[in-house]
């Protein structure tokens, strides 16, 4: 029999398939089962959010960062209200900081619940997404319960946050947190040792700590290559300093330290939300100066001051002085940050967001190159992608 | 900390000479602006100097500023894990003067590279792979540039006749509004208008 020419062939993985979370269309070529080459096509899903936020006031832009990466909103309008309030001068007043660290760490469970629940479906474990969401749709309550909002909170403002929360609702969250840990118990006895998982999950998609830089990593699929970096700790920002957590670090960076890692980290946020809660301070939510946060609907019936200052905010907003900054949080996904340059008018002239997954699956095909092609849905499950942020 | 990142700014303005044609702290933040041509010099003797060591790059984007010569601005951000520092790295170009690629230094350089070409327009020289990334297949122009209508050119239908996508020109139903709200009442002026002439006329009497 004559020796056959084998070829390589292509297929198209995505945009409409459960696994590519979201409108990721990836061109793999193949070599049999193996994978030669992948080359994700993203963009489906640009909105043009920088460009709208140069035709928007500061506050009308907040709105644009909760549909970036719609699995925990509130993390990213923290980037943006921490570079306004730079560029202001200002600082949040601790309580509206506590509070913004508060559902901060809300933010980090509700994304790496839907993370770790979408990654263990997409690898064939179909019972912690049905858990996992029951405590999602909890969370999402607190935000309701917070803001008016379930997923788009609208709440980190410049200057601190939307509004105040009403006693009762931190009592709540307090109370639900032993909950959550057995959750996150249970979820463990389903994964952790379950030897399917593993095997879809163990040594697949490695990289080690060089080349996590080399390709800007950060965040949790930083931590599980190694590196103990965690901006929180690092750079703290509104008072992170004064709070007691550890920083989980894996040491082989596959998919499944991915996994560890974001499941410890869901414990250590749980340790933030308790100690946000019992060290709650009083005072005001936001900022007093009424140029940058709106009056009290109540003072707005007897001070006319006040009915100006809500007028001119929701007119006109506020000017921020020129210059620039670079301000960056820890984000579930990795180190988000906003680049925002201002004229001295007030809308932003340029804001550039750097969002983490943008980087994270750009090294799809590095990670991915000469496994199977079962193999690239584990990966770019555990390397924890949202289109939002990536297309923008 | 402002200190230590002036004298970090120092000690690179020192040993690139040339190259950096300023360094400014504000805001706690660390800005080298340098010649276009040094970049590929300066980025790697940032990565791989011991006292620098920004080992990621984290960002890199285009500023548009229409009105001046060498229109775009490219901002390089990088992160040092080692001395937990940050910089920002400016240079300037135009619409023809292509830019060096740093995907030799950085493989994470290639998709902002990428991003920076779709969005103004700034090619890469060097580059493996520049393509458009985050619009449609098939765009035409530049969208993050000032001069880029926010509506665009062109708006995408089905046609039930066609049974295909259909691309047309911009239809608005209602015109588009721009909102001027910058007000022009900012309190009481520190000169009152008319008194610029008292200030020339002493100006010429001390003369």
């Amino acid at each position: 029999m004559a020796e056959s020419q084998i070829k390589n062939f292509n297929i198209n993985f995505g945009p409409q398939h459960p696994a590519a979370h979201g409108v990721l269309r990836l061109v793999l070529e193949m070599d049999g089962e193996v994978i030669e080459r992948a080359d994700p096509h993203i963009g489906l899903l640009h909105r043009g959010t920088e460009k709208l936020i140069e035709h928007k006031t500061y506050v009308q832009s907040v709105g644009y960062f909760d549909r970036l990466d719609y699995s925990s909103p509130q993390n990213q309008e923290h980037a943006f209200a921490l570079a306004t309030e730079k560029l202001l001068g200002i600082e949040a007043p601790a309580r509206g900081q506590a509070i913004r660290v508060l559902y901060a760490e809300i933010g980090r469970l509700l994304n790496h619940l839907m993370n770790i629940c979408a990654f263990a479906m997409d690898v064939g474990a179909m019972t912690p997404m049905l858990w996992g969401f029951e405590h999602r749709e909890k969370l999402m309550e607190f935000c309701e319960r917070a803001c008016g909002a379930r997923m788009h909170m609208h709440y980190f403002r410049p200057g601190g946050v939307a509004m105040d929360v009403p006693q009762q609702l931190l009592d709540d969250i307090y109370e639900w947190c032993p909950s959550f840990l057995q959750i996150v118990d249970d979820m463990e006895t389903l994964l952790t040792e379950n030897r399917i998982f593993k095997q879809r999950t163990v040594d697949i998609g490695v990289i080690n700590a060089e080349q996590c830089q080399d390709w800007g990593f950060t965040g949790a699929n930083l931590r599980a290559s190694g590196v103990a970096w965690d901006l929180r700790k690092a750079q703290p920002y509104d008072g992170y300093e004064k709070y007691d957590f550890q920083i989980p670090v894996g040491t082989n960076g596959d998919c499944y330290d991915r996994y560890l890692i974001r499941m410890l980290e869901m414990r250590e946020s749980v340790k933030i939300i308790r100690q946000a809660i019992e060290n709650m301070p009083i005072g005001p939510a936001k900022s007093i100066d009424h140029k940058i946060t709106p009056p009290s609907r109540s003072d707005m019936k007897h001070s006319m001051e006040a009915l100006i200052h809500h007028f001119k905010l929701y007119t006109e907003g506020f000017k921020v002085p020129a210059g620039e900054t670079y301000c960056a949080v820890e984000a579930p996904k990795g180190e988000f940050a906003v680049y925002l340059v201002s004229d001295g008018t007030n809308k932003p002239y340029r804001c550039k967001i750097r969002a983490p997954g943008f980087a994270s699956l750009q090294a799809t095909e590095f990670i991915s190159k000469g496994h199977m092609l079962a193999d690239v849905v584990a990966n770019i499950g555990s390397v924890d992608v949202v289109f939002g942020e990536i297309d923008r | 900390m402002d200190q230590a990142l002036k004298e970090l700014g120092g000690y690179i303005r020192d040993t690139l000479g040339e190259s950096v044609v300023d360094v400014t702290v504000r805001l706690g933040e660390l800005a080298v602006s340098i010649r276009r041509d040094d970049l590929l010099k300066v980025m790697k003797f940032l990565k791989d100097d011991a006292n620098c060591q920004f080992l990621t790059l984290l960002d890199v984007c285009g500023v548009d500023y229409p009105d001046d010569d060498e229109r775009f601005e490219i901002v390089y951000h990088m992160l040092s894990m080692t001395h937990n520092n940050r910089i920002r790295i400016k240079l300037r170009t135009d619409e023809d003067t292509p830019v060096e690629s740093v995907t030799s230094l950085f493989s994470a350089a290639n998709w902002w590279e990428r991003e920076v070409w779709d969005m103004f327009g700034v090619a890469f020289t060097d580059h493996p792979d520049l393509r458009r990334i985050l619009t449609d297949y098939g765009f035409e122009g530049h969208p993050l540039r000032k001069d880029f209508p926010l509506t665009g050119y062109v708006e995408v239908r089905y046609d039930d006749e066609q049974k295909r996508i259909v691309y047309e020109p911009v239809k608005l139903t209602q015109e588009f509004r721009s909102f001027d709200f910058l007000s022009p009442w900012e309190g009481v002026q520190r000169m009152l208008p008319g008194d610029e002439k008292a200030e020339d006329a002493a100006e010429e009497e001390t003369k």
